[in-house]
């Protein structure tokens, strides 16, 4: 579980399924906290992680740098890695990388799990 | 000729704490330009990977070298309204600007898209040793206006205008 200073929160939703929120915008300064929230999800053998960008008004290429390396140790461990609740604006970033084919993108965590 | 003045120059640390206070800045001027909402979000995205750049590649994450940004208005030319420049400047090791390129968008990986995003964001992009020491790059973007559809209402003769409060008769 994320520490109580950490802008991360993470919760474990049963059947292998945990859920990430990250609560502030993901910057260089903070993209280094989602990485090890990640790691550390990942690291408990589970199904399904869904990190959800409900409360990420803006992401710059730090944090599209940890969702792809996320990406690749999910599917190197048969996790499926979702996002879900994504803004515009964090959407645009993921559309000029190319890379809105490369996750699985999900309106609500609801539908997700 | 002399090299105008930025109407707003700030000194930052290379620190990535110091980010959001830039982008914010950034954001909030491009507004009052003229730019809306998903621009402003774009060019804030801009400085902010050229910013890391700096941290990253420039300075290897040193967190307390000096970095400028310079902000100054275009002024307007031809359709557009005007738009924003916005020059960066670091004393880094100085590079062959031609080296400055992103990677392969098809080579997906963690890392490597900030030139890229910079590129596709701003009209012009712009990488220059400084004179002395480090490097420079400038960056501008201009508003676009939509023009608006001509509406028919402004062309028809007056008594086929309805009033504006009119309701609908049944």
């Amino acid at each position: 579980m994320a520490d109580s200073d950490s802008f991360i929160q993470s919760r474990e939703e049963g059947g292998g399924i945990v859920v990430i929120t990250p609560t502030a915008d993901i910057d260089m300064s903070r993209s280094p906290e989602l990485r090890t929230a990640i790691q550390q999800a990942m690291g408990k053998n589970i199904n399904k992680l869904i990190v959800n960008l409900d409360e990420v008004g803006y992401m710059d290429s730090s944090g599209l740098a940890t969702l792809v390396e996320a990406m690749r140790t999910a599917n190197s461990s048969n996790t499926k890695l979702i996002l879900t609740a994504m803004h515009p604006k964090v959407r645009a970033i993921f559309d000029i990388a190319r890379l809105d084919s490369f996750f699985t993108i999900i309106d609500t965590v609801e539908q997700a799990i | 000729m002399m090299k105008p003045e930025p109407h707003i120059q700030i000194q930052l640390v290379s620190d990535p704490t110091y980010l959001c206070g830039v982008r914010e800045m950034v954001a909030s001027i491009a507004r009052r330009l003229g730019f809306d909402d998903m621009d402003c979000s774009k060019i804030s995205l801009a400085i902010d990977e050229a910013l890391c750049n700096v941290i990253r590649h420039g300075y290897n994450k040193a967190f307390d070298r000096p970095i400028w940004v310079g902000i100054t208005p275009l002024a307007p030319e031809g359709d557009s309204p005007g738009g924003i420049m916005i020059v960066i400047e670091d004393e880094a090791k100085q590079i062959d600007p031609t080296r400055v390129v992103g990677r392969k968008l098809e080579d997906i990986k963690p890392g490597g898209l900030g030139v890229h995003i910079i590129r596709e964001v701003m009209d012009e992009v712009r990488y220059e040793p400084r004179e002395q020491t480090g490097m420079r790059l400038v960056m501008s973007k201009r508003v676009v206006r939509e023009l608006e559809p001509p509406r028919l209402r402004d062309h028809l003769p007056g008594f086929l205008r309805k009033k504006e409060t009119e309701p609908n008769r049944v």
